[in-house]
């Protein structure tokens, strides 16, 4: 099973333009990540800039519209991921407990996989993988 | 938190920790046995203190101190077992009694404590089986039971098989240093095979199987990857973490809605994983930096790799793919590589070229019954347009098979092989 652990840091929301963590604070995560390595567990892992840089689209009524950062009505954004591959959601969360985050909160979420869907729903997502990978029709 | 969500969660503290627990025990006791015995105490003990308690902030830290309070009872008790609680007294007079900062622990002597299970795991005097079992239930943390439903046999089997070994390993005397140099080298083959062993058993699951079956993939993958970070200078190690990452990549390709076997040229690459891809590949790059000779593993990685960066199959390397299949001839000389070259061969300069390979291994005795050397054959001898030959080469195949679906493929083969209708 593969769970993606969100970082929340609190106050990121408002975090300037090319914040950057302290020393320390990296040194501490590098640690917790060499963990996930070396248990085997780790899949992927990325740090996020701030909201500030970013932005968001909005759709009201079908009609996309764009609103640059920072987001003043959010409370919570995400600052990173984790992409872990473990045997059971205890097993993530277990995980997620170790990391050494100082005001912030992780959430753990399951990833998607095709065989969690009824048949269905697996035939209309028939052209998931594709847009995930980027390709359009194979040969 | 209510028991039955504490047990889960003991479960998978378990899972995390057990192997480093056991090594580490291992290490002291010099007993495997004794090792995974004193490790299931701190468990137990966890299960009776842990739903009251709540889990503690450093699991793995209380479930060492907790064994090797256990240890010290027990060696009391047991007089044969008074010769290990000497050398257990001079490890404790060394190290705290009180919950040892095990997170801050030398990476070493955690990576060589790994290693040290890991070998002893795979160790030259115990069968194929055996090491399978003792691997999977210390360093895939799973039990008795799970191993059993994954391996299709009676738990009993598995549980006499464990016994048997660990008595095998105590009579045999088997030392308890890790290896070094080329002795390291020596011993790790054993282990990739294991490995391996776990990994192509779980993609050799079907569906309808027990899931545990395939998720012998993941359980190998781990161990592999765990290997890789014990022991981050051994190629091979990385070789075959790159092959079995890049083969992952493709179970959800590999299987029809029938549940029928897709051959790789003809899988979808859109369900191809990139990201077990990417990894894959990264994984290659720690061989490449290392710049030893290739091993085997390594080459069938690389050659894994260049169907996984082929966007099509048109787009497939096969010149470089026959240029690592003569490679891996060199490494691992068999007719079966020499027939996959010939494939290759025939992919990059076409059928003539391949045919004249193939044509070297027809009298070969060991590919007598191999339905897949008349099946090439006759692939070649179609493209070529000698249809009867080749006719004759499929019909020959269907024969050889055993697999019905694979038949009913090769007897089309067979009828379609004549000239195309103008």
């Amino acid at each position: 099973m593969r769970f993606m652990m969100l970082m929340i840091p609190k106050g990121y929301e408002k975090a300037e333009p090319g914040a950057v963590p302290t020393a320390e604070a990296v040194a501490a995560m590098m640690k917790y990540n060499e963990q996930l390595q070396k248990a085997g567990v780790l899949l992927a892992l990325d740090g996020l800039h701030p909201p500030s840089m970013g932005a968001r689209v909005t759709f009201a009524g079908g009609k996309a519209k764009v609103t640059d950062g920072p987001f003043t009505e959010a409370k919570e954004v995400v600052g990173g991921y984790w992409m872990i591959q473990v045997k059971s959601r205890e097993e993530a969360i277990e995980w997620a407990t170790r990391c050494p985050g100082n005001d912030c909160t992780i959430e753990v979420r399951q990833v998607q996989e095709m065989s969690d869907f009824p048949a269905d729903v697996q035939e209309a997502a028939a052209g998931f993988s594709e847009m995930q990978s980027g390709k359009r029709n194979p040969a | 938190m209510r028991a039955a969500d504490t047990h889960r969660t003991i479960d998978a503290v378990w899972r995390i920790e057990s192997p480093r627990l056991i090594a580490g025990l291992m290490r002291m006791v010099r007993d495997v046995g004794v090792a995974e015995d004193l490790a299931q105490d701190a468990l137990v003990a966890a299960l009776e203190q842990w739903p009251q308690s709540g889990i503690p902030d450093n699991p793995g830290a209380w479930l060492m101190a907790t064994a090797k309070h256990r240890a010290i009872d027990r060696f009391r008790r047991n007089t044969r077992l008074e010769r290990k609680l000497d050398e257990f007294g001079r490890e404790l007079a060394s190290k705290e009694m009180a919950v040892p900062d095990l997170v801050s622990a030398l990476d070493d002597e955690v990576g060589d404590d790994l290693l040290r299970l890991v070998f002893i795991s795979c160790h030259p005097v115990l069968s194929r089986e055996a090491q399978v079992a003792l691997t999977l239930r210390l360093l895939g943390g799973l039990s008795t039971g799970e191993i059993a439903r994954a391996f299709l046999v009676p738990e009993t089997t598995i549980a006499q098989r464990i016994v048997r070994a660990k008595r095998t390993l105590s009579e045999a005397r088997v030392a308890f240093e890790v290896p070094r140099g080329s002795e390291l080298a020596e011993r790790l083959s054993p282990v990739l095979e294991v490995i391996y062993l776990v990994f192509n058993e779980g993609y050799s699951a079907t569906s309808g199987d027990d899931w545990l079956r395939p998720a012998l993939c993941e359980d190998a993958l781990r161990l592999g990857r765990i290997l890789a970070e014990c022991a981050p200078e051994q190629a091979e190690v990385h070789g075959l973490v790159a092959l079995m990452e890049i083969q992952a990549s493709r179970s959800r390709a590999r299987v029809g809605p029938g549940g029928e076997p897709i051959l790789l040229l003809d899988q979808n690459r859109a369900q191809w994983d990139q990201l077990l891809i990417r990894r894959g590949l990264a994984a290659l790059e720690r061989v490449e930096r290392l710049g030893t000779v290739p091993g085997p593993y390594a080459i069938q990685a690389a050659i894994a790799a260049c169907h996984a960066r082929a966007l099509t199959p048109d787009d497939t390397d096969w010149p470089r793919i026959a240029t690592l299949y003569a490679a891996l001839a060199h490494v691992t000389p068999s007719p079966i590589v020499e027939l996959n070259r010939a494939v290759a061969v025939g992919m990059a300069f076409g059928p003539q070229a391949g045919l004249a390979l193939v044509d070297e291994l027809t009298s070969d005795p060991s590919l007598k019954n191999y339905h897949l050397l008349p099946s090439v054959r006759g692939d070649f001898l179609a493209k070529l347009d000698r249809w009867d030959e080749a006719r004759a080469e499929f019909e020959a195949a269907a024969a050889l098979t055993r697999n019905a679906r694979e038949r009913i493929l090769l007897l089309e083969r067979a009828r379609a092989a004549s000239p195309p209708s103008t």
